[in-house]
């Protein structure tokens, strides 16, 4: 089963409820976390251990001078800007490249190839029994997030429980996470930015079809405009964080709610119950 | 010599508009005959990339010379490699102005 885990909004606990199921998962059976937050990964601030690194590479054009004449079709072609052609020369800013690969189709000389450009990496550690935690990490500078997002999800295609942490906001990273998903956690906050977001991301997840349940985290216990919402729509609250100095403490250390506070644990187990049932 | 000047609107009597990419027009001038052609900027509101696509805007239209307020990076760049002269007016007048201080010497050039 995969489950992502997105919230529209930074800052809501994304990251709190991804790596704290996951460590509970981690108890009783193999499960793999997934960082697609590639722009800014932290789970590993949860889980430090020595980390494998594998590259990862996006196309980027490369043009024959012998063959190019300077038509300008590539330059006129790409809306990123990557190509400029000039009246002797064609330029290539490969960061803006954003590898489409049209710039070779609609050349009519046939003078562009493909050639292969670091824009990233992907970092696999174990760092308790039984969790895989992988980790996206986008260069900087770099716009490509989504295909750094795909190469993390393809190296953690193969375990049967997978956990996607997403980045905030519903754009392209966040689509190329939670497609090829089982079920969707959205984690709000009981405040009007984290509702007005949370009607967002709760959008895009119904667009791509994939059932989702709401965690409610930093709760005051104020949280009728939120429950309304998701009764609206038909979206399970399946937990709720209270806003607490205890919980606070535990994350400012970099510490684990469900290991370091009692029943915390089990609630994590009722949260991946509940998503289960949300499958289907 | 055709000198491009980015521009708020379409005319040499148009103020100088400080950004390079997203200047909503770019007029170019040919210093030998006088003649002003102004041509409106697609790339206003494009999400990104403008600078490259800028420059070979320029270099389609010939402009061996550029004045506007500042240049990105990469535009600067395409500029320096397409062998461009970028030239900085800091001042709020129009576009005939800016030639004028341009021709008199006084513009400093923008480092490419």
């Amino acid at each position: 089963m995969k489950i992502a885990i997105a919230s529209g909004k930074g800052g809501t606990g994304k990251s709190t409820v991804a790596a704290n199921l996951g460590f509970t998962l981690a108890l009783s059976r193999e499960v793999a976390l997934v960082d697609c937050d590639v722009e800014e990964p932290n789970l590993h601030l949860f889980f430090p251990a020595p980390a494998t690194d594998v590259p990862v590479t996006t196309p980027i054009p490369k043009i024959d001078p012998d063959r190019c004449t300077l038509c300008g079709e590539c330059g006129k072609f790409c809306r990123f800007g990557a190509l400029s052609v000039l009246k002797d020369r064609v330029l290539v800013f490969p960061e803006l490249c954003h590898s489409c690969g049209g710039c070779t189709l609609v050349c009519p000389q046939g003078a562009i190839e493909e050639i292969p450009r670091t824009i990233g990496r992907v970092a696999c550690s174990s760092p308790i029994p039984r969790l895989t935690l992988v980790s996206g990490v986008l260069n900087e500078g770099e716009v490509q997030a989504p295909a750094v997002i795909r190469a993390a999800k393809a190296l953690s295609k193969a375990h049967p429980l997978t956990l996607y942490d997403a980045s905030p906001g519903t754009a392209c990273p966040v689509i190329e996470t939670i497609e090829g998903s089982d079920a969707c956690i959205l984690v709000t906050e009981s405040t009007p930015f984290g509702l007005h977001d949370l009607r967002l991301a709760a959008e895009v997840v119904e667009r791509i079809g994939i059932g989702a349940g709401v965690v409610i985290n930093r709760s005051d216990g104020q949280d009728k405009e939120t429950l309304d919402f998701c009764r609206d729509r038909g979206l399970p609250v399946l937990m709720t964080i209270p806003f607490s100095r205890e919980i606070a403490a535990v994350q400012n250390r970099g510490g684990l709610i469900c290991r370091d506070l009692p029943g915390w644990e089990e609630r994590f187990l009722a949260l991946f119950d509940g998503i289960g049932g949300v499958v289907a | 010599m055709i000198v491009g000047i980015t521009a708020r609107a379409p005319s040499t009597s148009a103020p100088v508009e400080q950004r390079f990419g997203r200047a909503p027009y770019f007029v170019f001038v040919d210093t030998e005959t006088g003649k002003a052609e102004s041509v409106e900027n697609p790339l206003v509101d494009a999400a990104g990339g403008v600078g490259p696509r800028a420059v070979q805007m320029f270099s389609e239209h010939g402009a061996t010379v550029v004045i506007t307020g500042q240049v990105g990076g990469n535009a600067a760049r395409a500029l320096g490699m397409g062998g461009i002269k970028a030239y900085a007016y800091r001042g709020t007048g129009s576009v005939a102005d800016a030639l004028a201080e341009y021709t008199a010497g006084n513009l400093q050039p923008i480092p490419l």
